[in-house]
């Protein structure tokens, strides 16, 4: 028994940790490819070769990202065979047509598309080339609607049926199962979230070189159209994430009370606790400050309605309360430190000096990340708040298994941690050299020949030799192959 | 034809378009160190990089069409060789970023490059062997694997690892033949006769293994009438196997290639007689492990509306990279 919880508890970790570390690329591809096509979309429309050298700028970057984010997610779609096999067998014919379409509908199109988009400018002309670069941001778009319907249902299942063998069937509509209750919130906040985070990271870089040198023109226009995004979605995420609360208190009020920190039920009107440590044993949240009502405020919309708290719930069916309260104020933290900035920039920009206030671009620069943070918390609070649950209500995490032994599950999580640490490591690592080159005129492209990266000629006017990198790789031996 | 039995093809069509088209790019990792360095490992990375992703996307639809229309198969087959699959997916991660790792600095081309290589053969090994283990049977009690974890280590699932890193080696030098040209093409004559004659080889030893190792095997390849429906199978391999050695040296650049996937298909063909209706053998056929007939006719929608799109735009997306791969990417 116990070492068949141990198992358990390592393949809890396995699949939250590759898990983790797979949305980090998507919550960045999904901006950036929508971002890569606004700017070649704009190149196209004026002409204007900044957008050209920006698009090709982060086009670099993008390569690096999917990469890292394709063969992280193929490590995902095996992990529920290899961890879950019980929830595999009984949820397969609700959740794995979902996730068939995911392949045939998104997968195959940006894989199809992205290597045009990568190397094919030269190949298929300009018109043509956008319309892969948009291919490849539908797909991406396109991914996250089916993996997050999948997600949706297993908070809030519906439409479907148990077989006699234990199964999960589906009912008479798939659109019940796709579309199920929690779905289009999680999808809009999701994809917001995606498009935040990368243009957090665009500002962060634009910002970084407008400290060095604020006459960067390129630097400019990143500086500035992620600042837009910024001032314009981060209130829109907030409002998005505020309606997922009141649709997860309809359908999971134990995760919402979690989150809240409500041990306790308040029958006259709830507090909203900002910060306090919560203590499960004594179920209370010591050193709590609180501001009375507002919780009820804000979930009900009335200053005395009751609230129900977690002593409603049965032990054995409560989420683990620190987690969950912990993730969620960081979120939400994130997401006002975010407002924040977005305004500031509009503020400077009313003012005139949206280039010229070091402060704000200072902290942008801290903000990078950010996003990174906040999806990660987001995605903690909704899973670990649905604990012990796999699919909410109906089978429990500890019933979902495969039977494997503790030791195979330890050495591949083992493996999996040395592996993702050093491989995305050092990606990360590639991605951020190329974010600290400034963008300049005559960027070049991922196209490459016999003698590393191509000097892209042709399309763009002004410079295009980079003489620093066309040189031949140190560890080229020029020649030809022979028989050997 | 029922729903599943055309389910059981798509399944097939799918890991056979996984097994040709990123056979060939594995194929390729695991020639690399065969390649020097410079020009001709840049052109053989370069013949493969605007295609890869979509090679591979294959295989996510052979795991995921198997998830969704098997799932009992799925869920037997996974933790039945969890240490094959995690080999091959570690793999899988070291190759796939070393396609735009190796571009990014010099001093560590090399590592990536060995990374390729190393993530290639592990992948390539471990898919042999998982299919040698699926077929020398997995045991099962109830709806969950039962055997031990060692099961899938067998002197068969070595030979079946092998000869699947031999097929794709052929794979990977017949599609250099034709995509490059001068030296590293000579070099690449040299390596696809070497491995042509090790996949026959080994195409040939897994077979003769195959019937001893099972009754009911043995009984459909060899015992009349059977034989008469099966034999051709046999037959036309070898003479392609012929063919194919002739076409290496001769000037049509592309029959290698072509051939080569004929003699893979043959291969499948011949799993498919050999195991056929079971998806697990010995115990789990493809009735029991099937999805409920709505979640397959939803999914069969899809697939018939997505599919002669996917192919079409592959199609294209090849078409756009046609030619020789020379002095700058494509010309
Ligand atoms: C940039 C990212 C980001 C930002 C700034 C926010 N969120 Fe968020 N949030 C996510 C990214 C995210 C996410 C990663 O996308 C999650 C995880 C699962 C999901 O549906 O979205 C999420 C989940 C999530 C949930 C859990 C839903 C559930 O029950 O499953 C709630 C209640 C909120 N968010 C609410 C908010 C509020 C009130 C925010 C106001 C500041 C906020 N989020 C900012
Ligand atoms: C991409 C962002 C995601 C993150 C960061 C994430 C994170 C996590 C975490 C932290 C856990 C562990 C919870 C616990 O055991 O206490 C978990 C569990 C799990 N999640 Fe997610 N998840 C994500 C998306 C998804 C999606 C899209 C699915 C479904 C298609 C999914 C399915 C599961 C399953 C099956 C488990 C295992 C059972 C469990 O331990 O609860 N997750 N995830
Ligand atoms: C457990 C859940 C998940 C599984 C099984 C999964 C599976 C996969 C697979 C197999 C790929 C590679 C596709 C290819 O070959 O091109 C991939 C990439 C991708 N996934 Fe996931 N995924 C999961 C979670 C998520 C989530 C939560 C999102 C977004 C909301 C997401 C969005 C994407 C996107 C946009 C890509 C494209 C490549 C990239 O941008 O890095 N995935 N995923």
């Amino acid at each position: 028994m116990l070492e068949n919880l141990d198992a358990l508890l390592l393949a809890r970790i396995q699949f939250a940790f590759t898990v983790s570390f797979h949305f980090f690329f998507p919550a960045f591809s999904i901006g950036l490819a929508s971002f890569l096509a606004v700017l070649e979309g704009l190149w196209l429309k004026t002409g204007k070769s900044v957008y050209l050298d920006l698009f090709r700028y982060w086009l670099k970057i993008f390569a690096i990202a999917f990469a890292m984010g394709v063969v992280s997610g193929i490590v995902m779609s095996y992990q529920f065979g290899t961890n879950w096999s019980v929830f595999s067998d009984k949820a397969g014919p609700v959740i794995g047509p979902l996730m068939a379409y995911e392949v045939l509908t998104a997968f195959f199109l940006e894989a199809g598309f992205l290597g045009v988009m990568l190397f094919g400018m030269e190949k298929v002309g300009k018109k043509l080339h956008f319309a892969a670069t948009l291919m490849v941001a539908l797909g991406t778009f396109v991914s996250a609607f089916w993996i997050l319907s999948v997600n949706s249902w297993m908070q809030t299942p519906t439409g479907y049926l148990v077989g006699a063998n234990g199964q999960f069937l589906p009912g008479d509509s798939w659109w019940d199962i796709v579309f199920n209750p929690s779905f289009p919130y999680r999808l809009v906040h999701t994809v917001m979230a995606a498009y935040l985070t990368t243009a957090f990271v665009v500002g962060a870089v634009g910002a970084w070189h407008l400290l060095k040198d604020k006459s960067n023109q390129h630097a400019r226009k990143m500086f500035s159209m992620a600042m837009w995004m910024a001032a314009i979605v981060t209130p829109a995420q907030i409002f998005a994430g505020d309606m997922h609360g009141l649709n997860t208190l309809e359908y999971q009020p134990a995760k919402v009370m979690a989150m809240e920190g409500h041990y306790q039920s308040h029958p006259d009107g709830a507090p909203l606790i900002l910060f306090g440590i919560p203590d499960s044993e004594a179920k209370t949240v010591r050193y709590a400050i609180e501001i009375p009502k507002l919780s009820s405020l804000i979930l009900k919309h009335d200053l005395d309605a009751p609230m129900a708290g977690l002593d409603t719930i049965p032990d054995d069916r409560e989420p683990p309360v620190p987690v969950v309260f912990w993730s969620f104020r960081i979120m939400v933290g994130i997401g006002f430190a975010m407002l924040g900035v977005g305004l500031w920039s509009l503020w400077g920009r009313v003012r005139g000096r949206l280039y010229d206030m070091p402060w704000l671009h200072r902290a942008a620069v801290l903000m990078g990340p950010s996003g990174f943070a906040a999806v990660l918390a987001g995605w903690i609070t909704t899973e670990v708040g649905r604990q012990p649950f796999v699919i909410y209500g109906v089978l429990r995490t500890a019933d979902a298994a495969s039977p494997l032994d503790a030791p195979a599950v330890a050495v591949s999580l083992l493996a999996f941690i040395l592996v993702y640490f050093a491989v995305f490591g050092v990606g990360v690592w590639y991605i951020t050299k190329l974010m600290s080159k400034p963008p300049h005129r005559g960027e070049e492209g991922v196209e490459r020949g016999d003698d590393g990266p191509i000097r892209t000629a042709g399309i763009t006017p002004g410079p295009t030799q980079n003489p620093g990198k066309a040189q031949p790789l140190p560890t080229e031996r020029q020649g030809q192959e022979e028989d050997a | 034809m029922d729903l599943t039995v055309v389910w059981a093809f798509i399944i097939a069509f799918a890991v056979f378009a996984y097994v040709v088209m990123d056979g060939f790019d594995l194929g390729i990792g695991i020639l690399f160190p065969t390649f020097r360095v410079g020009q001709g490992r840049n052109r053989a990375m370069n013949s493969i990089a605007p295609v890869w992703d979509g090679n591979e996307t294959w295989l996510v639809l052979g795991g995921g069409g198997l998830f969704a229309a098997f799932p009992l198969a799925y869920a037997v087959i996974l933790p039945a060789t969890y240490p094959l699959i995690i080999a091959m997916l570690l793999g899988l991660v070291f190759r796939g970023v070393a396609f735009e790792y190796r571009w990014r600095d010099a001093a560590h081309q090399k590592f990536w490059d060995n990374a390729f290589f190393g993530g290639s053969l592990v992948a390539a090994m471990s898919q042999g062997m998982i299919l040698g283990a699926l077929l020398q049977g997995i045991e099962v009690e109830g709806r969950a694997y039962a055997g031990s974890w060692w099961d899938w280590l067998t002197p068969y699932t070595l030979l079946t690892g092998l000869g699947t890193v031999a097929g794709y080696a052929l794979l990977g030098s017949t599609w250099l033949i034709w995509k490059l040209d001068e030296g590293v093409q000579r070099h690449a004559r040299y390596v696809a006769r070497r491995a042509a004659i090790a996949t026959i080889v080994l195409m040939g030893a897994v077979s003769v293994y195959n019937v001893a190792l099972n009754a009911e095997y043995a009984e459909r390849w060899l015992t009349a009438p059977e034989i008469y429906y099966v034999l051709p199978v046999p037959v036309i391999t070898a003479i392609i196997a012929i063919s194919m050695l002739r076409a290496i040296g001769s000037e049509r650049n592309s029959k290698p290639f072509w051939l080569a996937i004929a003699l893979f298909f043959l291969g499948m063909a011949g799993l498919g007689v050999t195991i056929f209706p079971y998806v697990v053998p010995p115990g789990i056929t493809i009735w029991d492990a099937a999805a409920p007939e709505r979640s397959q006719i939803f999914m069969l929608v899809g697939v018939v509306i997505t599919m002669p799109l996917i192919i079409a735009y592959t199609v294209w997306a090849y078409w756009v990279f046609r030619g020789k791969v020379g002095e700058d990417g494509y010309h």
